[in-house]
């Protein structure tokens, strides 16, 4: 199931410039595996040495907040957007 | 190289990754937040003294070129320190201040770190000054980009309160309204920030310099202390950025020699329809769970708040506490200042003063000691909470005998 993923600046460097890349899988852990497939390097950047999100990173699945949903093992329908944010907040 | 003062370099706080001064904000090792690291020099109560009377008398402490104070600005700070004895007395407390940021330009404290934002954009080469908003935050913003000549782009929840969707259009920059909480604004304009290159969002990708304006609060309340640092201070928690600025300004101000190194507690305030920091605490946890917020205080409403873990850290480290109340007590804590103070708060201010009322009755507030409370906000921005209680005492027709009837003589 191929998804949209958008990738902040900061991770940019792995992807060549693209601020968006197409990735496969039906979790967003199966998603990020994939990613980390064409872009080596990605997954550490998103995921800490426990292998769970680190804290300071925001994840889209569509309009959900991963956090609200099931976190790595929130679903990815075909053709949904998957967005990773930089966590900052203040109003 | 932009000229940022006494700015050295980014830090990351969380992995300690140091990074050149510019447009980041994130790191690109840990996506940690940036904070701007500085090598003071020269600074002493009389170079402060002897600067002018709003928040560039600490430019050699903040990251802002030293000329800031001449480039058109808004001129936010050295807002009123009101010592509040009746308001003491009611609450049974011996010494206490109120720092009333209502007195800023755009009525709010916003107005001190959008005018750190601007600088250091400006330094950083960005032509457009933009942010998402509760509302506080985007009338500062318009402003500011009004006042400085240049391009404003600001994104707020289309359910913020009437009052502050129409001070920020009145300034007429773009100006957009979007269907959903905060927490989706902030969202929206994270991916923007990522798009629009020239775009500054004051509190995103310039966040590091953004959110260094709030230790101006912290500086501003020592010096009118006389360059002493209160025992106790309540600040509200949003993203938690004020109140991790706050301590962070009281521990440079040790470092400098500026003030006597003595022991304060820093306590956190939240309207308990978006308590997430306020949960975390009482539950012990150094991580803080995203809610989705449901509260008046919608300029407290950050169902995500960025900063949470760095506010446990502070409010612990100082022997403080975090306790929210609920709407119901956020009202009266504005009706409570504005009795006893006359200074009427927005919601945000409500929260505050609710808290530390709390926060004495369950005496985890010591009120013996000096304690500052912080108010944030202007009471005319948030009409809409304190309207179905705020009401004249009688309709007359115009004669004493009617004025009489109403048993008010």
């Amino acid at each position: 199931m191929s998804v949209s993923v958008r990738i902040p600046t900061i991770l940019r460097t792995y992807t060549g410039g693209e601020s968006e890349v197409k990735a496969e899988g039906g979790t967003l852990r199966e998603v990020i595996a994939d990613l980390e497939k064409n872009f080596v390097g990605i997954s550490d950047r998103v995921l800490d040495d426990a292998g769970k999100l680190r804290r300071f990173v925001n994840v889209y699945v569509g309009d959900e907040d991963v956090r609200f949903a099931e976190g790595l093992d929130t679903a990815t329908p075909a053709g949904v957007q998957v967005s990773i944010i930089p966590a900052v907040a203040g109003g | 190289m932009p000229d940022l003062g006494n700015a050295t370099a980014l830090i990351c706080r969380e992995c300690g990754n140091t990074v050149e001064l510019g447009p980041y904000y994130a790191c690109s090792e840990c996506f940690g937040p940036l904070e701007v690291a500085y090598d003071f020099s020269g600074v002493t109560r009389e170079s402060i003294e002897a600067g002018p009377h709003n928040i560039w008398r600490y430019k050699d402490l903040l990251p802002v070129p030293s000329n800031v104070a001449e480039i058109p600005n808004t001129e936010p700070g050295f807002t009123r320190l009101v010592k509040a004895d009746q308001l003491a007395s009611a609450l049974g407390l011996q010494t206490l201040w109120v720092k009333d940021d209502s007195g800023n330009p755009t009525h709010s404290f916003k107005d001190r770190v959008v005018g750190v934002a601007l600088a250091a954009a400006r330094e950083l080469g960005f032509k457009v000054l933009a942010c998402p908003s509760t509302g506080n935050l985007a009338n500062a913003v318009a402003a500011a980009a009004a006042r400085a000549g240049i391009r404003s782009a600001v994104f707020v929840p289309s359910d913020l309160e009437q009052q502050k969707i129409i001070t920020t259009a009145v300034y007429d920059g773009t100006f957009v309204t979007v269907d959903g909480n905060y927490d989706d604004v902030n969202r929206l304009a994270s991916e923007l920030a990522g798009e629009q290159e020239d775009w500054a969002f004051v509190n995103v990708n310039v966040r590091p310099y953004y959110a260094e304006g709030s230790k101006t609060l912290g500086y501003e309340i020592a010096e009118q202390l006389g360059w002493r640092l209160p025992d106790q201070i309540v600040v509200p928690i949003a993203s938690g950025s004020q109140l991790t600025k706050i301590d962070k300004s009281f521990q440079e101000l040790i470092k400098l020699g500026l003030v006597e190194d003595r022991p304060y507690k820093v306590f956190g305030a939240q309207a308990e329809g978006c308590s997430p920091v306020s949960a975390a605490f009482k539950a012990g946890h150094d991580v803080v769970r995203p809610v989705k917020p449901d509260t008046i205080a919608k300029s407290l409403a950050i169902g995500n708040p960025a900063d949470g873990p760095y506010v446990l850290d502070a409010v612990r480290r100082t022997g403080g506490a975090v306790e929210d109340v609920t709407d119901t007590e956020v009202v009266e804590g504005i009706r409570l200042l504005a009795r006893t103070e006359g200074i009427f708060a927005e919601t945000a201010g409500g929260v505050t003063i609710g808290v530390l009322k709390k926060l004495v009755e369950s005496g985890r507030l010591d009120p013996s000691l000096e304690t500052v409370v912080i108010n944030s906000g202007e009471g005319l921005k948030t009409l809409d909470a304190v309207a179905p209680v705020a009401k004249p005492s009688a309709n007359i027709a115009p004669n004493i005998e009617a004025f009489r009837a109403t048993g008010l003589v």
